[in-house]
This record gives C-alpha cells, sequence and structure tokens, in this order.
C-alpha cells in the first residue's frame, strides 16, 4: 500500500510523454527534427508558433473551431435542458423508448453518415457555415447532455419545484431563478462534454467545411500533407489545440469529480 | 413518483426535431443507397438486399469485423481494469486531486487528428521518443510502417493513453460519492482491503463503470480517425477497422451501395449490444 | 465485555494544536461499566460524535488513554477492539442479502459457516429479520436496514460495547419508537454494553441508564435521567433538559442571600461561593401561583397535554410556570411562588448551592 501514490503518478508521466515529445518537437527547427535525436530543443525557435499567429489561414482555424464548439455548446444546453427536465420529471407516451433512440444517436458510427450530411446540409444551404458543424454535432452532444442533466434534475427532490409553484413562481421564472442554480455543476459537467467532443471531432467537421469554417484539426492535415514534412509546424499546431482544452478543464476540475457524484452519471 | 403529463412532449419537440433532422434523414439516405446500385452520373439501380448479403459472406468484412472486435475487447480489457485502479490509488483530497484531474482530462480534450498525429511523432522510428528508444537505446526492431504487430500494439497502447481517463473520471466520481461510514463501519466489521472493494468499493461503481463500458465500447466502435492518422489502416490491411474500410470502400471507390449496406449492418451491430448493456442498467437501477 | 475507561481525553483536529479553542473534546473522564445503558447528549458540534469514534478507534485522541477493563487500547484499530457501530445512516453491504451482511464480521473472522448460521439466525430472530434473510439487503426499508447494522455488531460474541451514532435520524417518526423500545429490550436481553449518541433529549432519556451531557468538548453532567431534570449542575444542562427548559433568572447576591429585582429568595440550601456572574434556576413546573410571591403579568397561555405553559414577565424577564387547571387570562396579574427546594443559585453558569439532605 506504500506505493500505492505511485500509481497515479506513472500514470500521468505515461500521459505527458507523448505531449512532452510534441512540445519539445515544436521548438525545433525543421532541420534539427530531420537531422538526428535529441531529448531537448538544441537550438529554441519560435518560428513554428509565429508563423502560425501570423498566417490568417492557419488561425482562422481556431478562431472557426471555438466558434463552432461554442455555438454548439450553447444549443445543445438550450434545447437539453427542457428536454431533460420533461424525463427526469414526468412520464409520457414512449418516454423510456425515446431516451434510447436518444443514445443510440451516439453510436451511430460517424464515419457511416459523413457522405450523407455532406448531401444534407449542402441542400439546406448551410455548408462550409459555422452552424452547419455546430448542428451536425448535436447528433452526438444533445443526447449526452440530456443523459447527464436528468441525472442532476433526478437528484433534485421534487418538493422544490411545488414549493416554488405554491410561492407563486410562473414556471420560466422557477425555471431560471431557482431550478438552474440548483443544478449548477449538472450544466457545468454537461457543457464539458459538449465542448470536449465538439472541439475533438474532425471528420464530420472537416466534411462540412471547406474555406470559411474549416477547423484548425483539418488545416493541419491539409498543410502537414501539401507542404511535405513540416513536423515542427505540425507539432506547434498541435500544441495549440490543446490549450483551449487545457484551461477549460481548469475551470471546470472541481465539477468533474463532484458533478459525476452528484449526478446519475 | 412522476406525474403522467403528455404536455412533457412540448419539453423534448426542440431535442426530437433537432436529432431527428441530423439522425434521421442521413439514416434515409443511407438505407436508400443500400438497396441501389450506382454507376456515377448519380444514376442509380434497384439492387434489393444483393449488398447485405455480399458483405455477410465477404471475407473482408468479416476480417475488418473481427479486427474491430478483437481492438474493443483489448481495449475494454485493460482500460477498465487500469481505469479502476488509478482511481483507487488516486488521492481523495489536497491539491492533489486538481492535479491528477487536470492532467489525467488532458488527453480527452485533444483534436483526435492531433492525438494520431502526436503518436506518429512519437513513434517515428528515428525522431519520436518512443521508435528512438526502442529502436536505438533497447535495440528492438520496432517500426510501425513495417510491422504488423507493431502497428497494432501502437494503436491499443494510444488507446489506452487516450481514453483510460474517461474511465478513471468515472470510476473515481462513483468512488467518492461513498460515504465514510461504510470505510468505518467495514473496519470495525474487520473487513480485509480486498472485502472493502469487493463488497463497498465495487458495487458502489457499477452503475458508472457500466457506463464507462458503455461508452467505450460506442465510441472504440466507431473509431475512425486516430488509428488512420497513425497508420493508415496499414501495414497492409493490418489495422484497418470497420471505420477505416467503410470509408475506404465509402469514398476510395465510391461504391455507395456496398458502403450504405455495411455502415447498416454495423449500426446494428453496436445498437444490439448498447441495448443490451442499457436494459442490464436500467434493470439494475429498479 | 468490558469496563470501559476514558482517562484524559483531548482531541484535536489540528496537527499541533496550542490554544484551548483548537480541542473539540477537553480533559474528558468516563468510566462506563459492562452491560450498562448510556447516552452521550448534546448539540451538534459538541464532539460527541469525536468521542464515539475515539472509543471505536477510527480516532487516535491527541492525549488521553481509552482503556478497555485495565488493557491500554488507545492505539489499537478498530477491528482489534471487538466493539460494534452503528451510524447515522444504515450502512449495509447492498449487493448481499440479508443474511451475508449479517455473516460479513463473522466471516470476516473466519469462522466455520455452521456456527455462523447458527448465530445469525439468533440475532435474525432478536431483530425480527428471520424472514427477511434471503432478501438482497438494498432493496429494504431505512428501518430495517438500520436493524441489519445493529444486527452486524451484535452477532460477534462478547462485543466489549455497541455504539449508536444518532442511529434514528432517517427513520420515520411512527417507527422511531419502535425500534427505541426494541433498542432497549435487546440491551435487556443481551446485557451488553451500549451508548447511544443523540441531541435528542426524549431518545437520551428514554433509553438511558445514565446520560452525559457534553457541552463545546466538555462533559458538564454525568447522571441519571431524573438528576439531570431535577438538579443540573450547569445552567445549559437546566435549559437543553426539559420543555421548555428550566428558568434562569438574573439575581444579585447581598449578603448571602439571593435577590430577584429586589425579591428575597429562598433557596434550596446555602450558598457556596458569591463572586462572579450569578443567575437563577428553576424549572417552570415547580413554580406556583399563590397570594405572597414576586408580582407578574400573564402574557400568554397555552396547553400542553395534562399542563398548562403560563408565560408571564417579571419587569420584562419571561418567565415560564406550568400549573395545572384553568389559566389565567392575559395581562391578569398574579403572584409567583417558588418551591425553596428547588431553588438553585448558579454563579458563573455553574451550580453555587448546596442541597440540605
Amino acid at each position: 500500500m506504500k506505493y500505492r501514490r505511485l500509481i497515479p503518478i506513472i500514470y500521468i508521466l505515461f500521459l505527458m510523454l507523448p505531449i512532452y515529445w510534441l512540445l519539445a518537437m515544436s521548438f525545433k527547427t525543421t532541420n534539427e527534427i530531420l537531422g538526428g535525436f535529441s531529448l531537448f530543443p538544441q537550438r529554441w525557435t519560435f518560428e513554428n508558433y509565429y508563423t502560425i499567429l501570423t498566417d490568417p489561414t492557419w488561425y482562422w482555424g481556431y478562431i472557426n473551431s471555438i466558434l463552432y464548439v461554442s455555438l454548439n455548446a450553447s444549443i445543445s444546453l438550450i434545447v437539453a435542458l427542457p428536454a431533460a427536465y420533461a424525463f427526469s420529471r414526468y412520464r409520457f407516451l414512449g418516454d423510456k423508448h425515446l431516451f434510447f433512440w436518444l443514445l443510440t444517436n451516439r453510436m451511430a458510427p460517424v464515419a457511416v453518415f459523413a457522405l450523407p450530411f455532406f448531401q444534407l446540409y449542402s441542400a439546406v444551404g448551410l455548408f462550409d457555415t459555422h452552424l452547419a458543424v455546430a448542428l451536425a454535432h448535436c447528433l452526438f452532444n444533445i443526447p449526452l447532455a440530456v443523459w447527464i442533466l436528468e441525472g442532476f434534475m433526478s437528484s433534485v427532490p421534487k418538493e422544490l419545484d411545488e414549493t416554488a409553484y405554491v410561492d407563486g413562481y410562473s414556471f420560466p421564472k422557477f425555471f431560471v431563478m431557482i431550478f438552474f442554480p440548483a443544478i449548477k455543476s449538472g450544466i457545468g459537467v454537461a457543457a464539458f462534454f459538449c465542448f470536449m467532443f465538439s472541439w475533438v471531432e474532425l471528420l464530420l467537421a472537416k466534411t462540412l467545411t471547406a474555406v470559411e469554417a474549416k477547423p484548425i484539426a483539418a488545416t493541419m492535415t491539409r498543410t502537414a500533407s501539401s507542404a511535405g514534412y513540416e513536423l515542427g509546424l505540425l507539432a506547434a499546431a498541435g500544441i495549440l489545440t490543446i490549450i483551449p482544452g487545457a484551461i477549460v478543464i481548469y475551470f471546470v476540475r472541481n465539477y468533474i469529480a463532484k458533478g459525476f457524484a452528484l449526478g446519475r452519471v | 413518483m412522476k406525474t403522467q403529463n403528455q404536455r412533457a412532449w412540448i419539453f423534448v419537440l426542440p431535442v426530437l426535431l433537432l436529432v431527428a433532422f441530423n439522425a434521421l434523414i442521413p439514416l434515409m439516405t443511407v438505407i436508400n443507397y443500400s438497396v441501389q446500385e450506382t454507376f456515377g452520373n448519380n444514376q442509380f439501380f434497384w439492387a434489393g438486399l444483393r449488398w447485405f448479403e455480399d458483405i455477410l459472406r465477404s471475407e473482408r468484412f468479416h476480417a475488418a469485423l473481427g479486427r474491430q472486435v478483437l481492438f474493443t475487447i483489448t481495449i475494454l480489457l485493460i482500460e477498465i481494469p487500469l481505469g479502476v485502479i488509478i482511481a483507487l490509488s488516486m488521492p481523495r483530497q489536497g491539491i492533489g486531486v486538481s492535479l491528477c484531474l487536470v492532467l489525467m482530462a488532458l488527453p480527452l480534450l485533444i483534436p483526435w487528428n492531433v492525438v494520431g498525429a502526436m503518436w506518429n511523432i512519437f513513434t517515428l522510428p528515428q525522431i519520436g521518443l518512443l521508435g528512438w528508444v526502442m529502436n536505438s537505446l533497447l535495440g528492438i526492431s520496432y517500426n510501425m510502417t513495417v510491422s504488423p504487430v507493431a502497428a497494432w500494439i501502437t494503436i491499443i497502447v494510444m488507446d489506452v493513453w487516450h481514453w483510460t481517463s474517461l474511465v478513471v473520471l468515472l470510476a473515481y466520481a462513483g468512488l467518492i460519492s461513498i460515504p465514510e461510514a461504510y470505510y468505518q463501519a467495514a473496519r470495525i466489521d474487520g473487513a480485509s482491503n480486498w472485502a472493502v472493494f469487493r463488497y463497498i468499493q465495487l458495487p458502489k461503481m457499477k452503475k458508472v463503470l457500466t457506463i464507462a463500458i458503455l461508452l467505450r465500447f460506442m465510441d472504440s466502435f466507431n473509431i475512425y480517425t486516430e488509428p488512420f492518422v497513425l497508420t493508415g489502416g496499414g501495414p497492409g490491411n493490418s489495422t484497418t477497422l470497420l471505420s477505416i474500410d467503410l470509408v475506404k470502400v465509402a469514398l476510395g471507390q465510391f461504391d455507395l451501395g456496398p458502403a450504405a449496406a455495411m455502415s447498416l449492418i454495423y449500426f446494428v451491430i453496436t445498437l444490439a449490444v448498447s441495448w443490451l448493456f442499457y436494459t442490464l442498467m436500467a434493470k439494475d437501477e429498479q | 465485555m468490558a469496563r470501559v475507561t476514558l482517562d484524559n481525553i483531548s482531541h484535536s483536529y489540528h496537527a499541533n494544536p496550542s490554544r484551548d479553542a483548537d480541542y473539540v473534546l477537553k480533559n474528558i473522564n468516563l468510566s462506563w461499566i459492562d452491560g450498562g445503558a448510556y447516552a452521550l447528549l448534546g448539540p451538534s458540534g459538541c464532539g460527541k460524535s469525536t468521542l464515539l469514534n475515539i472509543v471505536s478507534g477510527l480516532l487516535i485522541p491527541t492525549k488521553g488513554q481509552v482503556r478497555f477493563d485495565e488493557n491500554d487500547v488507545t492505539r489499537f484499530p478498530p477491528e482489534q477492539r471487538n466493539i460494534a457501530q452503528v451510524f447515522q445512516f444504515p450502512v449495509i453491504y447492498d449487493t448481499l442479502t440479508v443474511f451475508d451482511n449479517l455473516a460479513f464480521p463473522l466471516r470476516n473472522l473466519g469462522l466455520p459457516e455452521n456456527s455462523i448460521l447458527k448465530r445469525v439466525t439468533e440475532i435474525a430472530t432478536m431483530l425480527e429479520l428471520e424472514s427477511d434473510l434471503s432478501r438482497r439487503s438494498a432493496s429494504l426499508a431505512a428501518d430495517k436496514k438500520q436493524k441489519i447494522s445493529m444486527g452486524r455488531g451484535l452477532v460477534r460474541e462478547d462485543v466489549n460495547i455497541i455504539m449508536f451514532d444518532e442511529p434514528l435520524t432517517v427513520i420515520d417518526p411512527e417507527l422511531k419508537w419502535k425500534l427505541r423500545s426494541k433498542l432497549k429490550e435487546l440491551h435487556q436481553e443481551i446485557k451488553v454494553t451500549m451508548v447511544y449518541v443523540t441531541h435528542d433529549q426524549t431518545e437520551a432519556l428514554t433509553f438511558a441508564d445514565q446520560v452525559v451531557v457534553m457541552q463545546d468538548g466538555e462533559v458538564i453532567q454525568v447522571g441519571k435521567p431524573e438528576d439531570l431534570f431535577e438538579r443540573p449542575l450547569h445552567t445549559f444542562v437546566g435549559h437543553f433538559i426539559g420543555s421548555p427548559g428550566m428558568n434562569i433568572l438574573p439575581c444579585d447576591v447581598k449578603d448571602n442571600i439571593a435577590l430577584f429585582f429586589g425579591y428575597k429568595l429562598q433557596l434550596e440550601g446555602p450558598i457556596l461561593k458569591s463572586t462572579g456572574h450569578c443567575e437563577i434556576g428553576i424549572r417552570p413546573e415547580f413554580i406556583r401561583f399563590g397570594t405572597e410571591g414576586i408580582p407578574a403579568i400573564v402574557q400568554r397561555a397555552s396547553d400542553i397535554g395534562q399542563h398548562t405553559l403560563v408565560q408571564t414577565v417579571v419587569n420584562n424577564i419571561t418567565v415560564n410556570v406550568i400549573i395545572k387547571g384553568p389559566p389565567p387570562d392575559p395581562g391578569a396579574e398574579v403572584q409567583l411562588c417558588f418551591d425553596p427546594a428547588k431553588t438553585r443559585l448558579y454563579i458563573d453558569r455553574r451550580i453555587a448551592t448546596e442541597r440540605l439532605q
């Protein structure tokens, strides 16, 4: 038992190794990378980062990604909140089947849907917009958000609703003023997961965009393949995609553990 | 008790419309393709269930499905126990908790193609840290682009790297929801560490672990981007998992009919297994 | 079974306690004889649960000794103390049946299955759980779950002490008294030392032979329920026990005579000291309306079952009186007569009169 504390440390080291390597690589020149092995950058260069932060095709990739991810998280939460409330408070015709059907959409292989999605969003004239990606990601984020929020809402006693009605609150006022604060860690957890799955997904995002809304991750693959072996640039872009995630985790770190424990998730 | 209320449908409607738009229309398209044959120029001919028969008989599909099942089972067998062990050994309070959570969650928030690219760079024979350590330092010949075994081990290690933290987070959440009194009672009852795990911790983690298994099953069965970026399905077809094969058929060869039929079969398999989990879970909750 | 002695126990959750305020328990000395029924009574946060955990071994006290008979067990882990504890919320092993739950501590000891079967059946019969033995314990109601928690404590032979930490918190009111009398019955049947922690005076006074009243980490009185009611040694005890509690009235002491707004009061006996903050304590039950007493004005009266509680004021100080029969109308002028044998002087909150035998 004395060595128990070592287990998380070893695991974290294992997690950090590839990230460290990406980081080290991003500060190296192409010559150094191809020239031979070195554990640390021999000559530090910020060239790769400079390229990304000054070239609009690169940095717009970031802006695009952040735009559709935020849009997706907002849409997912706004529609998932009332639905989760209905699932947690009411019994209605077909509720259980509906809930499972929602979940099945997380199971649909995204690769299967890539082509039909392209056709669908082209047909409705949304191709290459942020909204298209945000809506498409709702496919797997809404079910998850409903699932998480339903768990949290079920742990809030129903008496809270009834007391509020007796006190003369209207439903919308109750929902915003009383219910929201009661499940705020649930909303935090759901927002985190929406952000996460929308941020990391590439296949749909790539399929539904061309120029205007192209995500950073897609910019990376295209640049990497067209410009040959620019590993340093690729590494720097990769590191920059990790940063928003790291910031989000930092803010929700307390919710993740506590939030899960409170909710039914 | 929940109240019977059909008006609840109004609350659910926006979700239904959005998901239906995203799910049903593409699904219709896929079903439509799956029973037709195309020769380009948007000409379609009725093909009936031919594609389904072909695929269910095809060795290529069997091989891809076999690889997929092998992959999913392997990563579940590694990630679930490993995640539980790590969650059990994590600190319960202090700044260590935040540190562990933030660092462990990091891989979950990296775009999937960056994960693939990162592991590609990490394992390059002379340039990557792992590749260099294996080949130059330990003298073990390790090259993913040549050896199928190396490629397999690498995609599995990559998936363990990428997703074990999700299991850890869920299991940890289950663990910290156990009131202190349970541990105290167990000590008074003279329970061994194993008994505490078996009769207190494991039962309390059961629900979150079912969710972890369900999520990991669904996501690993659908995995595409990371192994595609890492190995491209090679060497040969050795790491061509279902999704990779599917995209090869659909976009590479533009055989929309077979690809659509294949995706439906694939979808049904995922659905059936998940339904099984879901029913078990719902039954347990009563 | 053993006599439990707590010798000068102090405890602090700080690593390096320096001030008095760092301690949640201060110099506790208690002795519990084998087979007794005790209650630890006090408001939330008074340190009673900490004390319990020190006896069970979940905590090691900062100072002092815990002895079972003559053995120093201060540093023994719970499993070596042969004790049982029932917690506020039922702790049961959800996945196991009722039988397996009850057998759990015995299996941990490695006893043979046939003696486990015998013992568990015996205990289950005692707790009226025999018909539920094969059910999964997660499906039971809270009171049965709490019985299982008790049962797990009782199955081991020769348990030194069984401790209950507010065990009726989650039980429905109508089942509370049932479970409480079951406990009392069990105590008489198996004669094992039981310590019952609660903040509810009714639970403590009905269960225990001896009640330990605690406040702010200190024991302020140990005694039989009737002693605590009759002659509280501390104004807190007087106030905390009884409903309503004792009247605590301001007073002055001059020439060994207690004065309440100038009215001379006869006390139970001679005054022991006369410096400090003086107060008079008298229970509402021991005041009556008379003709030669302290003038007061009736404010309101309320029916409390067989008696009537009358609230009166003397110069803005409220004095509660409990009487039989019809109450005077509000606003009426009355005279309060204090029973001298039950009127006591408290100085700095502690009793300062001696009882004449």
